[in-house]
This record gives C-alpha cells, sequence and structure tokens, in this order.
C-alpha cells in the first residue's frame, strides 16, 4: 500500500517539476515576443504621427516635437562597420596565433588575457574612451590624420577626439574578444587529419590556414564576424561617452555623430512629452529589430558551420 | 625553384608576424586599460569613499557607500530572480526537451537574447514596470538585469547539465527513483561546479552593466533601503559622474570604476579557475 503511494507522489512530483521547467524554458520565448509587442505598443504613437518617414528625416526637435531616426539608425550602422573593419583582421590574427602558433605554454595565459578583455564593462571602455583615449587622439593621432589624409572628405574634421571614428575604435577593442573567441572554436574544429595533409604535401603553416582552415570553416567565420556586428551594434555605453551625441549627419568620420544607443541613454529620461517619448522607443524598437535579425543571420551560419559536428 | 621556396617561407614569417602582433594589440589595449583603472582609480579610495554619501555637488569629500549598497541589492536580486528560472529552464532543455522543436526554439532565442543590446531591454522594462507603477524603482532595474542574465543562465545550464553522462541518471531511473529526484539529486549534483561557474560568469555579467539601469533603478543621492525606490548603482554614478563638470566627481567615477572592474574580474577569474580544477581533476 505504501509502495503505491509513494508511487503517486513520485507521479505527481515528476509532473509538478516537468511543468514548471517546461513554463520557465517556454517564458523565454514568451519574453522575446512580449518585448517586441510592447515596444510596438510604446512606440505607436510615434508611428502614427511620423511613419514611415520617421527612417528617413534627419529632423531631431525636442521644442517643436519632430523627430527623425536618420542620423541615429547612420551613426549605428557606420560606427559598427569602422568597427568591424578594424576589429576582423586583427580577431582573427589572434584567433591563429592562438591556434595555430602559439606554443603550449603561452595559449592558456594569452587566450585568458584575450578573454579577461571580453569581461571588462562597457562603461569602463566608454570612459577610458573619454578620459585617456579621446585627448589621446585629439593630441597625437588626429591632427596628423586630418594632415596627411585630409584630402579624403571622411578624414577631414576637427581633432576633438570624439565622433564617430574613435567611437567606432573603442567599439571595435571590445568586439575583438567576442570575434576572436568564437572563431578561436571555429578553427578547433578542422579535423587534424586535413590539417596534416596539408603539411603532408608540404605547405606552410600560413599556407594551411589559408588553404585549408579559412575555407573549411568560412561559414561559420562569417557567423563569428556577424556576432561582433550584433554586439557592436547594440552597445550603449563605450559608445554613448565619445561618440559626441550630435544629431546632425556629417561625411567627416573625425566629426562628433550620434546612435540610437546613444541617444537612448542621453535623453530617455529627459523626454516628458509623450511623442518624444514614443519616438525614443520606437528608435529602441528599430535597434532591437536590426540586431534581431543580424544575430538570427550569424546564429544559422554558425549553426549550419557546427551542425557537420567537424566532419569533413 | 629556390626562388619559389623563399617567397612562400617569407609569407609564412610575414603572416604568422601579423598574427602574433595582432594578440599583442590586444594585449597591449588590455595592459593600457587597466593600468589607468588603477592607477587612476586606486586614489580615489578612503575610508569616505566606502561610507559616505556623496556631497553637494562641487564640494570635495563624501563617497558612494549609497551605490555600493545599492549595486549589491539590485544584483543580489537580479540573480534570485534570474537563477533559478535560468536553471529550470535549461533543466527543461537537457534532461526533457532535449531534441523537441520547443527545446530548439528556445535555445534559438536564448542565443539571440544574450546578445541584445542591454539597453532595449532597459526600455522594455521602463514600460512595463515604471511608467504604469508612477516611479523609478530598484526592482525593476534588478527586473532588468535578471532579463540579461536568464538566457546566459538557460544556457550555461543545459550545457554542465549535459555533461553528465546518461549511465548515471539510468542508473538512478534503475533503482527506482522518479526522474524529478534524479534531476536534482543526481544531475544538479553532478553539474554543480559548472552550475556555479555559470552563475558566477552572469553576476559579473550583469554587475558591470549601465544602460538598463539608466531608466529602471535610475539614482538616488541618499540611502535606499525599499525595492520600489528609485536606487542609485555603482555603474550609473560612474555614468552621471564621469559626464559631470566637477573634477572631484571624475575622481569618484574612477573610484567606482575600478571597484567594478576589481570585482568583475575577480569573479570571471574565480569561475575560470573552478572550471580548469573540474578539467584537471
Amino acid at each position: 500500500m505504501a509502495f503505491f503511494e509513494r508511487h503517486k507522489a513520485d507521479k505527481i512530483g515528476d509532473a509538478v517539476f516537468r511543468g514548471v521547467s517546461y513554463f520557465f524554458a517556454v517564458l523565454v520565448v514568451v519574453l522575446m515576443l512580449f518585448i517586441f509587442a510592447v515596444l510596438f505598443k510604446e512606440s505607436l504613437p510615434s508611428i502614427r504621427k511620423f511613419g514611415l518617414k520617421f527612417l528617413t528625416s534627419a529632423a531631431w526637435d525636442p521644442v517643436q516635437l519632430e523627430f527623425g531616426a536618420l542620423p541615429a539608425i547612420y551613426g549605428t550602422i557606420v560606427s559598427s562597420i569602422i568597427a568591424i573593419v578594424i576589429a576582423v583582421p586583427i580577431s582573427l590574427g589572434i584567433a591563429i596565433f592562438l591556434t595555430e602558433m602559439a606554443p603550449k605554454g603561452l595559449r592558456g595565459p594569452i587566450g585568458t588575457a584575450i578573454e579577461l578583455l571580453a569581461s571588462i564593462p562597457s562603461i569602463i571602455y566608454g570612459m577610458w574612451g573619454l578620459f585617456v583615449f579621446a585627448p589621446f587622439l585629439s593630441d597625437h593621432i588626429e591632427p596628423w590624420i586630418i594632415d596627411h589624409l585630409g584630402f579624403i572628405p571622411i578624414f577631414n574634421g576637427a581633432p576633438l577626439g570624439i565622433g564617430m571614428l574613435p567611437a567606432g575604435f573603442i567599439l571595435s577593442i571590445m568586439i575583438i574578444p567576442f570575434i576572436s573567441s568564437v572563431s578561436r572554436e571555429i578553427f578547433q574544429m578542422v579535423p587534424p587529419i586535413m590539417k596534416e595533409s596539408g603539411y603532408g604535401v608540404g605547405a606552410t603553416k600560413w599556407e594551411v590556414i589559408r588553404k585549408v582552415v579559412i575555407p573549411y570553416t568560412r561559414s561559420g567565420l562569417m557567423g563569428a564576424v556577424i556576432l561582433g556586428l550584433g554586439r557592436a551594434l547594440g552597445e550603449t555605453m563605450a559608445v554613448t561617452f565619445v561618440i559626441g551625441n550630435s544629431h546632425e549627419i556629417s561625411k567627416a568620420l573625425l566629426d562628433p555623430a550620434t546612435s540610437i544607443s546613444a541617444t537612448l541613454a542621453n535623453e530617455f529620461t529627459e523626454a516628458v512629452d509623450p511623442v518624444y517619448l514614443s519616438s525614443l522607443v520606437e528608435l529602441g524598437l528599430i535597434l532591437f529589430v536590426i540586431t534581431f535579425i543580424v544575430l538570427v543571420f550569424s546564429k544559422l551560419l554558425i549553426g549550419g558551420f557546427s551542425y557537420k559536428g567537424g566532419r569533413p | 625553384m629556390n626562388f619559389f621556396y623563399l617567397r612562400r617561407k617569407f609569407y609564412n614569417i610575414l603572416a604568422l608576424t601579423v598574427s602574433l602582433l595582432s594578440a599583442g594589440f590586444g594585449i597591449f589595449f588590455l595592459f593600457w586599460i587597466l593600468k589607468d583603472v588603477i592607477s587612476f582609480g586606486l586614489p580615489a579610495l578612503n575610508g569616505s569613499f566606502f561610507t559616505e554619501l556623496p556631497a553637494p555637488p562641487g564640494a570635495e569629500g563624501g563617497g558612494v557607500a549609497h551605490a555600493i549598497l545599492g549595486t549589491f541589492f539590485v544584483t543580489v536580486v537580479a540573480t534570485a530572480i534570474g537563477v533559478p528560472s535560468g536553471i529550470l529552464a535549461g533543466t527543461y532543455l537537457s534532461e526533457y526537451g532535449r531534441k523537441s522543436k520547443t527545446a530548439s526554439t528556445v535555445r534559438f532565442l536564448s542565443d539571440i537574447l544574450v546578445s541584445a543590446p542591454s539597453i532595449v531591454i532597459g526600455v522594455f522594462v521602463y514600460a512595463v514596470l515604471v511608467k504604469p507603477f508612477g516611479g523609478f524603482s530598484a526592482i525593476a532595474g534588478a527586473v532588468a538585469l535578471s532579463i540579461i542574465m536568464l538566457p546566459v543562465i538557460v544556457r550555461t545550464a543545459e550545457e554542465v547539465l549535459k555533461l553528465v553522462p546518461d549511465a548515471t541518471r539510468e542508473a538512478a531511473l534503475a533503482l527506482g527513483a522518479p526522474h524529478w529526484k534524479v534531476t536534482v539529486q543526481v544531475v544538479y549534483r553532478g553539474a554543480r561546479r559548472g552550475i556555479t561557474t555559470g552563475v558566477l560568469l552572469a553576476v559579473a555579467r550583469v554587475s558591470g552593466e549601465t544602460a538598463p539601469l539608466l531608466f529602471t533603478s535610475f539614482n538616488n543621492s541618499f540611502w535606499n533601503f525599499k525595492m520600489t525606490e528609485p536606487t542609485a548603482t555603482l555603474t550609473v554614478t560612474i555614468f552621471n559622474y564621469a559626464l559631470g563638470p566637477y573634477e572631484d566627481w571624475h575622481t569618484k567615477a574612477w573610484g567606482a570604476a575600478f571597484l567594478i572592474t576589481a570585482s568583475v574580474l575577480v569573479l570571471t577569474v574565480l569561475a575560470r579557475l573552478l572550471v580548469t580544477r573540474r578539467s584537471a581533476g
């Protein structure tokens, strides 16, 4: 008798535990949908007022309540592209160094050091960028750029130390650890026998990397790069401090600009008018949609790669 | 023949040098940032930094004790919400869902949520918990952080639970233990160290977050012990002080930056040590 009672209790316990864990798993999905729904609902006043013009207008006037997202979207995308252009070659270099070159004893410490770079909070990057790196740039680097490359319009401007280019650079330092640690993992999935056959026919290390490792891991590497792009697009603090917060679109990369996240961080708590607030939420929604699409891409590329389980 | 050989060797050395230099570049910036955080932050730390409230704007002295307490408070509550829900969701993925459609959807969305912009989470929580309830609150900040934590915990929990071999589960099931007891008493126990690592990393990640707190827990110049009131945190204090006009604020911001960086790095290193000890043992 006691046995059956215990058996029943166990069955109830099983059902409850399974149900509870199912609830929390589904919570992730519900949360995602809920975030979309709430952001959309809160953006409605702005969507109704500005419609699609919101995406193409460069107006940003809290007094007249005229808002357009173009400067913020432009700044978000351009600063992230700068970050990617700088970060990708360096991250791949680091990943190659750690998987193919470094002596065993160095791999651990250097890998750890790079990953510690990833754990430093982004506000530290922003603050360091503002107090240390911006003065350094405006004293030493930017005057040189303007003197020697100023004839190219994008390298013109005032040597302020804050602006689109510095923001992109700080971002690149932030995303280097992400891209390099994912590419490192992907490099490690290349079956040793493929590399060995390369060495077997007399290829140098670089030839094996360029002609065996990189072609084999191409889609995964693309995924890693796009993951870095996703991070850069959504990053707030590192950008807010150094981008300069100007709603003007300027051709020159040295000039101050703004990004979606910087606009939100600076203006959200000051927005008293419902239309102002709603426009800011719509900016957030745009950012969420852009990063969502980018991250889905990256996930599919990385996932499609690892699915093969490292088989040739 | 000889020429080709030399050229290949040259490219090889060139490429290897470039990759060495890029590793050097990364490490160079790590040390540069750490050096500045230490050399500007350490002198800012003194007794009153840890024990006093801020002095009036522009006046010297005072401290950020309320923000230290606030960060601690908000992080603890976020952990209390995020960790159990994350572990349970991870349990579903590794013990029940496995290859089901629900499980793959949850995995996919968690991976995306991990990298979702944290400031958007702040906006979301503002719309759900701040606007309807008429004010910024510590609990809103904690909820925002727990949302950021959730997907991190879900994925690491699943990964470490999966490391427990199925044979162990079967052995316990064969003894007549119900599935939930097997999960709690056998699988969790086996994955204890891995789960601790995941929790430490997630706490490290959120304790440095600023963006989601700006419009949720907001700021406060005084002690706050109520979850329903706005509260100061170290990161938001850094944001306000660093962008403020006073030299003394900048010093305080560096001190707070040192404190946050040091705690995050200690947590991360601790988590890593746990992992290496496991793989060694």
